[in-house]
This record gives structure tokens, C-alpha cells and sequence, in this order.
């Protein structure tokens, strides 16, 4: 291997290929691309969480400055456009599927939460669509709206969709009932907690932006946009929506600037904009601003959870029993059921060798936006109530939280748990003890004792989390309600002067697949990372994908990759073998060079990628030309990333501020290909887990249903002094289940780190339980109303 | 934003005639907060009249016993001056604490008094350094320019030119940021000086700026922080929203107030 | 409509375009250079920071008109010579971005900072960053770059 090669093989931080053009600004995000005669379009929201629309008079817009059209409701109904659709059902217990309400792709007669789409005006500037949308004159009914999560279940709270009694979309549950309830009955103590899970707007920097392009000669539509995944954009618009058939949609997804999940879903702006192109005749642009990313983008999280842990007499875990309201917001969005129920109820287990969990979760509609997955989806609520019940656990039984831990840990592999998932590798022992070790947690009390004598309260907090990742092996999420299969494409094109194309169903806006995919392939032929070329992102290239999310792009997407290498590699084997006149299992590929074994013979990966498409030495042979291979891999089980996060925290009790003093993240996340990447996903990932504990609340307004946080002035996101540096390690199992051994990590640090943080909090505060985000305001209340947490007996 | 029409005089005479000649206009100094509100479409101005680069507006002047800034002096120009290091360290240190440094490049301080909003730092340092606001027609007192919320003594066509502050013997203003914004939640600027004492608060009130007249007497009775570490402050006209509750915001006072208190000496 | 003419990126520039043209929209869209971004609508985020007479400011939060004349630089002008500017060089080096999109702003605001403070150290650079947001990097890695560049730039 050359040294060029080595130091960009596996394992090894190589610096980024895609650096180059964003750091001298040369990027392509969706509102950089402008098109010929484009025209702009602007929507027009509803100020209102609950109204029935009694007219809308487009008359004066319509007449207004530049405006080309102005589209309402009506307009997609009379072209028999189907709504945007929900891609998972999920079963009530007693066996109906959920109750959907249709979501429209602009309102029809009902408004269902502030910035619910009421309609499009398209003009030749955006100023000028901005303008017309205001003189649209809307005659609302306003309505009462069901806004909080606590009692939009209530007999008489507002209805979201006469289809859903109770706003109750689904009654779903999970687990050995009976066995919880014996492990109740025979615990010899219960330790139980009310848990909010805060609801968090996902704020990736680059607002949603579409460009719908239609093509009179061809009648091929072209969509531009910002999307985790734009195969299912287009499968979701063609064959549920109907803007055109999946042959005649081309979705581009170019380079997205963050996701974080709210990019995975479809939704109404991308979806007017490519029906409204073939009507306007002209490519319509429609780039958001961060207000309308406040409103209409997907929220996150948004659960109550009471939970209950049964414990015998010497602390070891016998049950949990969780009942969780889960707010889906006003309309089913693209994932959103499969959030609170599979990707939640399954993680519940913990770390912990739990024999009996039991979990029933309601999902419900409210007048608020859609909730549907944000980095972590359902594990981060998982890891938060079984993490802040086990350190609560620890400290009634007075048990060292990490002690506590250690006790319960599952310890032999594969692991059934209760909750479907199968555990097949991990060593939690090793993290939790890399963790201690690298905070010095015996040191803890010294300097718990320097800050109080500092007039600060210093407190630490333990999250020991798992998760599941590399979504997923397609017959599981099938026979769960997925109506896609999440196994992930590859293709990989060896070009006649050797030089590689990959084209890959994942898509990457942020993870440096253009890098880490790229050094799998160079390792794997032996040549340098700058011959290896990652297309991603247009389904005109690629054949199909199901995308990025759910920490599956390693795990799944280049196991992919790695199938169609293995295939690339036995062609090239063969016709290494038929030009040196050799056996093909004589062949050896080493470094970039096929050679016969115990002979001089060789043949250099150039040479032998020209010779593929020459095929002037074919003859005689059943070889094809060429040198070019595809893969679809399934996964045969989630991965199952782990670690322990530690936290130290604090606090001014003057001003209720808290300060991250300390935090140390152990991970496992099988296999790392590049430690550079995996670091910053990290980080990113625990800023964000830092921002739901301290920083970030998604609030409405409880009678009205405004966005009481509707912009940064109020929506507090993490800037660079509310974080500390962050100290990682990591420790390896490798994922038996996958070729590369890979688990994932994109969302591990976002699922792990709150829970440490309260727990760090609540140890400093001396108290049970303090709501996220633990503001100043919260923590400064929770001092002057100190209850201190229950003594160990 | 709306359409307007832009005017850039090249004196502040222009300026007045600007104003003077237009249906609605608005004074654009920094426009750090007017260009926001605009593009948010939330005022309608029939016109701009930009005096953000009047040079004669833009000046740091230490004579006698007191500063003078120009009303268009930037803010990163007073945290950056000398002179207002040397002789009003605490008003160097406020400037170099509003907003951001890109803010600060571009922001003012005729345009944050101007604009008097609630939870700007400025008002806080005119009010507890007992500033004189020079206009194109008078001179206000600043006891007399807060006059509430985003409401100065200012008339429609009057132009702050210059403010003067007399040096304090001690001073200091302790922010408490809201975390989302940035703005202060409560700003407490306390001063010794030839005015006696003065407690400023800002961010905190519902209509602005205000003197917290029980913590000057208690700081004329003895300058230490532990004489307003004990006063309380009533909450009552204190703003309460999702940040905090005035009870919080009242308690802020006094923490923010005993630690200025502290750092001024 | 009135013409507004300045100089950016060392090329003298002039275009007619509305009073209401922010800078950000007169770079972007007039002039075509997309390397600066809009995140926000409230002045926080600081994706669209340039300098303007060499100071960094919020080419959202200030109206194309308010820089006439003036020599603006935006982050495709960072360059020189086809030579990266040591701040570009620290954010790859030390992996200070992700989706990139924050990166142009983040990167003319390190720029500025360093200019500013030769002597930076982190909790300086944390504070100093306080008008820019990155969602992708929990910021560790930006720091770690500003503060490398500084150090090389000393």
C-alpha cells in the first residue's frame, strides 16, 4: 500500500473531501441553484391553531405586482392530488390500525396549527409573492384548539380529526404485561417518576428550500430540494401523491446544509412547488426563512412519561412499566408514528438485563406542527426515562449510581430482551469503566468540595445508553408496519482509466461520506482517495435509496458498498485471471495489484480497469466487458451503539445558571473508519443533547396555540460558550451482524448526553426531578423550592 | 420588507430636511434592530433616512470631567476607545458586551437610545451615569429621555447628536443575558459619582429602563455590596415570560446589583 | 431602483436594485456569490457574515445601499493567490464544520476575531462567537481551528 493510501485507509482521520468548496464558498445548497425564467412562491399560513376556513378571496392577490398564480386547497383537490401520507402504521392493542386524518397538501376547509399551508402565490420575485400572500383575504372560523399534550385526551377537548376520537391516533403497547406485573408484585421496592420529554425544533442552519422544474417537450418534472432522502421524496410524490410518475420525477437533493431528520420527511412546500411548475409553466423557487422553518418544519420529542422500575432487595432490576403520551402535532408526518412506538418502546432495556418491561404508549394529535423524528427519534426518550430512573434508583437505594449499573448490565451476547430488539454484541462494563477513569471520578468529591467553597453547587450524572442504529433489516420493519424496506444500495463504476464512481442511496449533508465512503473503497482497490468519486443525491443517478437517518449510512450504506466491492473484486479476479492466463483462485489483489500467485505475473488496477472495457482480450471467454457492479444490503439485525456518557456540572444558585464543567462520552460504536468524522458527530450530537437539557423548549402558547418560541430571540439553540470542549474515548465490540462491523454514530451523543446532564443536575440541586430544559429560571425555582430527593433508608 | 425610499445625507442640516420632508420616515443609524423589524414587515417606513455614515456623528471626546460620544459612534468604538477605558472603564465594558462583534461593528449608540428597547444596555449606562442626550434641538436629561417602553422624550424630526457622560468615580453593569436572545434580561449599572449614587436597571421593567431608588439608598448609606445584597426588589411592573418570572427577574436585581457593586470597587 | 456601486472581493461592482436590497441579497443574487448564507431572520445566526471596510458584519442585517462605496470581502475573496487563507486551512484541518452551510460565516467572523485578538484563548473564542451558530459541530472543532489559525497566524 502506498503511503498516500495508508494514511487515508481505515481507521485513519483522513481530512475531508468535500472541505474544499464550503470553506471557499463554493457549496451548491438548493437556494445557490437558479433557473432560467424562474419565478418565486410564497405561502400563505395560517395565524391560527385551529380554524375552519369559511372563504378565501385570492381576487387582489391575483391582480397584485408580478404574480403569475395563487394556488389554495381547492386547486390540489380538483387535480385529485392525494396528502401527504404517514410511511409506517403502527397497530393499536386492540388490533385497529391507527386513526389517520388527512393532511392536505394546502388546507381545504380546516386549519389544523399556526403555519398549517393555506396557499401559494407564485410571482416573478419573491418580495412580490411575499406581498400578494398579504392581500389574500381569508375568512376564518376561528376554533378552540387542543394544544396541551396533558389533556388533549380529555372528552372535552377540541377535536383535531373527527377520525381520531380523543385525539387519540393510536393505543399502543409492547412487552411481557403479565411478567411486569409479577415483577411488581414481588419487588421489594417500586421507584417511579414523572417524566416530560421537552419538545425541540430541529433548526438545521440551512432552511427548507425547493425548486419544482417542469419540462413541456419531455413532460418530465425536476425537483430540487433539501432532502436526507430524495428516493423516498420522489417514490412518496409519485405513487402517494401523484405529482407524476416516479419515471417522470427527478428529485435532486445537492448539498443540504443539515438535517438532523426534519430533512427526511416530505413535505407541502417541495410538493406544491413541483405540482405547481407543469401549471405555471416555469421552474417556481421557494426558499424558507427561519420563521417558517419555526412553524412548519417537523418538531421533535414531546413526550409525558410516568415510569416505574421494580427492584428486588439487593437493587437488582426485575421490571419497568412505562405509560407515555406521545404528541404527533396536528397531521401524521412521513415517520412520525414509527418514532414514539418502535424506535422508542424497543430501546427500554436499556443496558440492563430487564426480564419483564411492559410499555404503553398513546399517540395524539394536538394543534401544533408535526412531531416526527429528530436526531436520536424515540431513543433519546427512551434513553432519557430509563437513565434518569436508573441514577433515581441508585440514590434511593443509597447504591453508587455507577455501582448500580454495573450490577444490572447484560453481560452475555445476543441478549433477548423483552421489547423485540436482540442484542448481538457490547461490552457495557468497559465504557462505564473508560468513563470513570477518564473523569476521575474518585476525585469527584474534592472537587465537589473546591466549588462549594466557591459558593457553587457541583453535581454528576451518568447516562450508561444503547441504541439502535443501522436502520434496518427490511422484514423486521415490514412486519412492524414500515411500508418501505430500509436496506441501502450501491453501485460502484470503475471507469476505463481506473478512477472510480460510487453511487450511493445514502445521502450525505454533514456526515463526510464523500471521505469516509471514499476510504473504504480506496483501501479496499488500493487507490487513492482522490481517484474515488461518491455520487449521491439524484435519483436520476442512483438507481434507488432509502437515504440517510437513523445512524444507517455506515452500517447499512457501506455494507453496501462493500457487497458490490466484493463483486467488482471476483470480476476483476476473472479477468485478471483470463489475461495472465491463470486460475482465478490463483489470483491475489493486494495493494492495487492482481498478481498469480507463486509467479512474477501482475497486472496493475489501471491496466486491468482498461483492459475491462477494451476487451480486446476477451475472446474465447465468457467475460463481459466492463467494470461496473451494484448491491442492495439488507441488514440481518439493528446495530447496537453503546457507551456511557459522565457529566459534571455547575451550578451558580444566585442566578440558577449551570455550567458543563466536565463531560466525558465512552462510546462503542463498532468499527470506525474515520476518527475525525466520528468525533465531530459526537460533539455535535452532545450539543444537542446539551441544548434539550438546558437550553432548548419547543412552546406554544396553551390557550391560543401560537408559537411562543418562533424564532431565536426565544428558541434558545446552544452557541459556543454554553458547551464545554468535550473528552471522548472510545472502546470496541465489533457488529458481528454487518461486513465492516460498523454500529453508527451519528446520534449517539444527541440520545446519551441529556440524561447525564439532569442526572448531574438534580445531584447538584439535591433534588428528584427538574424538568428540560433545565433553564436558570427553572433551576433558580427548583432551589427556592428545594425538596430534597428521598434519603436512602 | 416593504418598499421605501432611501435618503444618505451628507450632513446632519440633510438629515433634518430629510426627515422633515418625508410622510413617515425613520432614522437608519446601525439598523441593527430597524433592518430586522423591517424585513420581519413589521413597520412600513415611507422612508430611510441613513445617517449611518456621518463621520461628524462618529467621535470619542474626553474634556473636563466627562466623555462625549458622537451619536454615531459604533460600539466596538467605544469598547475599543482608550479614552473611555481610562476614564469609564464600565461604559467600555457595557459596549463591548452588546449584542455580538458583528453587531457591535455596525450598531450605535444614538440608534440604541433612540430605539429605547426594553432590554438594551445602553439606556442602562445613560440612566446610571445621569448622561446629558445633545439633540439637534436640546438638551435632555436622562432622567427625562426614557420615557417607556421603545418611547423617548425625542420628537419627530429631533436627532440624538452626542451624549455626554461625566465621569463616575466608581461604576459597573453586570448583564444577566436571556439565553435565547442574548439581550439582558436584567442589566444593572450602578455608579458613584458627582450625581451621587445610581442604580439603572435595564431589561427587567415593562417600561424599560428604570432607577431602583431603594438600592441608591442603600449604597448612600454604605457602598459595598453587601448593603444591596440584602434589598429586595418588588416584582410587581417586572416582565414575566418563558425566560423567567418577574419574582426571578426581581431576584436578578439584586444579584446582578450586589455583584456591579462588587466590580466597581 | 438606484444604482449601487461598491467594491467586493477587490472587483469593483455596480448594480440598479431597490432601496430595500439587503447586502446579503445584493451578493448572493445580484452578484451571484452564494458562499454566503442566510440561517436567520432575527441577525443571530451570523451564516451571512462578510467584512465590510475590513469589520465583520451581518450582510443580513444591513442594507446593500449602507455599503456603497465600501470594500467588501465575502468569503469566495478569502483566497489569495489561489492560496487558502490559514483560517480556511485550520476549519479542514481540524474538521470545524460538517454540512458547511454556517462554515462561510463562521470562517469571516474567526477571521475577523483573529485581527482583532492576536491572543486568543478558548473562552475568548467562545465568547467572541456568540453571533454564530453552528448546529452541526457542538462548536469544539471551530474552536479548536480558530485557535490554531491564531496561533499560526502569530
Amino acid at each position: 500500500m502506498t503511503a498516500e493510501i495508508s494514511e487515508t485507509g481505515i481507521g485513519k482521520p483522513a481530512r475531508r473531501k468535500e472541505d474544499f468548496r464550503f470553506i471557499t464558498g463554493n457549496g451548491h445548497y438548493t437556494d445557490d441553484i437558479n433557473r432560467p425564467h424562474q419565478t418565486h412562491a410564497s405561502f400563505l399560513r395560517s395565524p391560527h391553531a385551529h380554524a375552519r376556513i369559511r372563504s378565501i378571496d385570492i381576487s387582489d392577490a391575483e391582480k397584485a405586482e408580478g404574480v403569475l398564480a395563487v394556488f389554495t386547497g381547492q386547486d390540489i383537490a380538483r387535480d385529485e392530488l392525494g396528502g401527504l401520507i404517514c410511511g409506517w402504521t403502527v397497530t393499536s392493542k386492540d388490533g385497529e390500525p391507527m386513526k389517520v386524518g388527512p393532511h392536505p397538501v394546502l388546507a381545504l376547509d380546516t386549519v389544523r396549527y399556526v403555519g398549517d399551508h393555506v396557499a401559494m402565490v407564485v410571482a416573478e420575485t419573491r418580495e412580490q409573492a411575499e406581498a400578494a400572500a398579504e392581500l389574500i383575504d381569508v375568512d376564518y372560523d376561528a376554533l378552540p384548539a387542543a394544544v396541551s399534550l396533558a389533556s388533549c385526551q380529555n372528552g372535552d377537548a377540541p377535536q383535531v380529526h373527527p377520525e381520531a376520537p380523543r385525539n387519540t391516533c393510536f393505543e399502543w403497547e409492547l412487552g411481557n404485561k403479565a411478567e411486569t406485573e409479577a415483577a411488581f408484585s414481588k419487588a421489594a421496592r417500586i421507584v417511579s417518576l414523572d417524566l416530560e420529554n421537552n419538545r425541540l425544533i430541529p433548526n438545521a442552519m440551512e432552511p427548507r428550500a425547493a425548486i419544482g422544474e417542469f419540462d413541456k417537450g419531455t413532460g418530465d418534472y425536476t425537483l430540487w430540494t433539501t432532502s436526507q432522502n430524495p428516493h423516498v421524496a420522489r417514490l412518496v410524490l409519485s405513487a402517494f401523491v401523484g405529482v407524476a410518475p416516479e419515471h417522470k420525477l427527478r428529485v435532486i437533493a445537492p448539498d443540504v446544509g443539515g438535517g438532523f431528520g426534519s430533512k427526511i420527511f416530505i413535505y407541502s412546500e417541495e410538493t406544491a412547488c413541483a405540482w405547481a411548475s407543469a401549471k405555471v409553466g416555469r421552474p417556481i423557487k421557494w426558499t424558507g426563512n427561519r420563521s417558517e422553518a419555526f412553524l412548519s418544519d417537523a418538531h421533535g420529542r414531546d413526550h409525558l412519561s410516568k415510569a416505574e422500575l421494580a427492584l428486588d432487595a439487593d437493587g437488582k432490576m426485575l421490571g419497568l412499566r412505562v405509560k407515555t403520551v406521545a404528541n404527533l402535532g396536528a397531521y401524521l408526518s412521513t415517520f412520525s408514528a414509527a418514532v414514539p412506538t418502535y424506535l422508542y418502546g424497543t430501546l427500554l432495556s436499556g443496558q440492563y438485563d430487564l426480564p419483564a418491561i411492559h410499555v404503553e404508549v398513546d399517540g395524539v394529535y394536538t394543534h401544533t406542527a408535526p412531531v416526527d423524528a429528530y436526531r436520536g427519534a424515540g431513543r433519546p426518550e427512551a434513553t432519557y426515562l430509563i437513565e434518569r430512573i436508573a441514577e433515581t434508583a441508585a440514590r434511593e437505594i443509597g447504591m453508587d449510581p455507577a455501582e448500580f449499573r454495573r450490577k444490572n448490565f447484560v453481560r452475555e451476547f445476543p441478549h433477548q430482551t423483552p421489547v423485540i430488539m436482540n442484542y448481538d454484541i457490547g461490552n457495557y462494563e468497559a465504557s462505564l469503566d473508560a468513563a470513570l477513569e477518564a473523569i476521575d471520578y474518585k476525585g469527584f468529591p474534592a472537587r465537589r468540595a473546591e466549588a462549594e467553597s466557591r459558593g457553587k453547587l457541583r453535581g454528576i450524572g451518568f447516562s450508561t445508553y444503547i441504541e439502535a442504529c443501522g436502520l434496518a433489516p427490511s422484514a423486521a420493519v415490514g412486519s412492524l408496519g414500515a411500508g418501505v424496506g430500509l436496506w441501502e444500495s450501491a453501485e460502484v463504476r470503475v471507469n476505463p482509466t481506473g478512477n472510480i464512481d460510487v453511487l450511493t442511496g445514502s445521502h450525505s449533508h454533514g456526515q463526510g461520506h464523500e471521505t469516509t465512503f471514499a476510504q473504504l473503497v480506496s483501501s479496499r482497490l488500493g487507490v487513492p482517495l482522490d481517484d474515488v468519486e461518491i455520487v449521491h443525491g439524484d435519483t436520476d443517478k442512483v438507481q434507488f435509496g432509502m437515504g440517510t437517518y437513523g445512524s444507517r449510512s455506515g452500517a447499512v450504506g457501506m455494507s453496501a458498498i462493500s457487497r458490490a466491492l466484493d463483486k467488482i473484486e471476483a470480476k476483476a479476479k476473472k479477468i485478471a485471471a483470463h489475461l495472465m492466463e491463470a486460475a482465478v483462485e490463483d489470483i491475489v489483489f493486494e495493494n492495487g495489484t492482481f498478481t498469480v500467485q507463486g509467479t512474477d505475473k501482475s497486472m496493475a488496477w489501471a491496466e486491468l480497469s482498461l483492459a475491462a472495457y477494451t476487451a480486446h482480450g476477451f475472446a474465447g471467454s465468457d467475460l463481459e466487458p466492463g467494470l461496473k457492479e451494484g448491491a442492495f444490503y439488507d441488514p440481518t439485525n439493528f446495530t447496537f451503539p453503546a457507551g456511557c456518557h459522565i457529566c459534571e456540572v455547575e451550578i451558580d444558585p444566585d442566578t440558577g445558571v449551570t455550567k458543563i464543567a466536565n463531560f466525558v462520552a465512552v462510546d462503542d460504536f463498532g468499527t470506525i473508519i474515520n476518527p475525525m468524522i466520528v468525533e465531530g458527530q459526537v460533539h455535535g450530537g452532545i450539543a444537542q443533547g446539551v441544548g434539550q437539557a438546558l437550553l432548548e423548549h419547543g412552546v406554544y402558547d396553551p390557550e391560543s396555540g401560537q408559537l411562543v418560541t418562533g424564532s431565536y430571540m426565544d428558541y434558545c439553540m446552544p452557541r459556543a460558550d454554553d458547551l464545554p470542549s468535550f473528552r471522548l474515548g472510545f472502546t470496541t465490540t465489533e457488529c458481528p451482524s454487518n461486513p465492516l462491523g460498523m454500529k453508527g454514530c451519528g446520534e449517539a451523543g444527541a440520545i446519551a448526553s441529556p440524561p447525564a446532564i439532569i442526572n448531574a443536575v438534580t445531584d447538584a440541586l439535591n433534588i428528584r426531578e427538574i424538568a428540560m430544559p433545565a433553564t436558570p429560571a427553572r433551576v433558580w425555582a427548583a432551589l427556592q423550592a428545594r425538596q430534597p430527593r428521598a434519603a436512602a433508608e | 420588507m416593504y418598499q421605501f425610499n432611501y435618503h444618505r445625507p451628507k450632513t446632519l442640516d440633510e438629515a433634518v430636511k430629510a426627515l422633515a420632508g418625508a410622510d413617515d420616515p425613520k432614522l437608519l443609524a446601525g439598523g441593527q434592530t430597524l433592518i430586522p423589524t423591517l424585513k420581519q414587515r413589521l413597520a412600513m417606513p415611507s422612508d430611510l433616512v441613513d445617517i449611518g455614515s456621518l463621520t461628524d456623528l462618529r467621535y470619542i471626546k474626553a474634556e473636563g470631567d466627562a466623555l462625549t460620544i458622537g451619536a454615531g459612534t459604533k460600539h466596538a468604538d467605544v469598547a475599543a476607545s482608550a479614552d473611555v477605558m481610562t476614564h469609564n472603564p464600565a461604559l467600555a465594558r457595557l459596549a463591548d458586551n452588546i449584542g455580538d462583534p458583528a453587531v457591535r461593528h455596525m450598531g450605535t449608540l444614538g440608534g440604541s437610545i433612540a430605539n429605547n428597547d426594553p432590554a438594551a444596555d445602553y439606556p442602562g449606562a445613560c440612566l446610571g451615569l445621569d448622561a446629558k442626550i445633545h439633540t439637534t434641538k436640546r438638551l435632555i436629561e436622562a432622567d427625562e429621555f426614557f420615557t417607556g417602553m421603545f418611547e423617548t422624550a425625542l420628537e419627530d424630526d429631533e436627532i440624538i447628536k452626542e451624549v455626554t457622560f461625566p465621569h463616575p468615580e466608581k461604576a459597573a453593569y453586570m448583564k444577566f443575558a436571556n439565553p435565547a436572545s442574548r439581550y439582558a434580561m436584567v442589566g444593572v449599572f450602578v455608579s458613584k459619582g458627582p450625581w451621587g449614587i445610581r442604580v439603572a436597571v435595564t431589561g427587567a421593567g415593562q417600561d424599560g429602563v428604570f432607577r431602583a431608588s431603594e438600592m441608591e439608598a442603600a449604597l448612600e448609606k454604605n457602598w459595598s455590596p453587601d448593603a444591596v445584597a440584602n434589598v429586595k426588589i418588588s416584582p410587581d411592573g417586572l416582565n414575566t415570560d418563558m425566560h423567567g418570572s418577574a419574582e426571578y427577574r426581581a431576584h436578578l436585581i439584586t444579584v446582578m446589583a450586589k455583584r456591579a457593586v462588587e466590580a466597581a470597587g | 431602483m438606484s444604482v449601487v456601486a461598491m467594491t467586493v472581493n477587490g472587483k469593483s461592482v455596480s448594480a440598479d436594485v431597490e432601496p430595500r436590497t439587503l447586502l446579503v441579497t445584493y451578493i448572493r443574487d445580484t452578484l451571484g456569490l452564494t458562499g454566503t448564507h442566510i440561517g436567520c431572520d432575527t441577525s443571530q445566526c451570523g451564516a451571512c457574515v462578510v467584512h465590510v471596510d475590513g469589520k465583520a458584519v451581518k450582510s443580513c442585517t444591513m442594507l446593500a445601499a449602507q455599503a456603497e462605496g465600501a470594500e467588501v470581502t465575502t468569503v469566495e475573496g478569502l483566497a489569495q493567490d489561489g492560496e487558502l487563507h490559514p483560517v480556511q486551512k485550520a476549519f479542514r484541518e481540524h474538521h470545524g464544520l460538517q454540512c458547511g452551510y454556517c462554515t462561510p460565516g463562521m470562517i469571516m467572523t474567526a477571521v475577523d476575531l483573529i485581527r482583532r485578538k492576536p491572543d486568543l484563548d478558548e473562552e475568548t473564542v467562545r465568547e467572541q462567537l456568540e453571533g454564530n451558530i453552528c448546529r452541526c459541530t457542538g462548536y469544539h472543532n471551530i474552536v479548536k481551528a480558530i485557535l490554531a489559525a491564531s496561533n499560526e497566524m502569530r
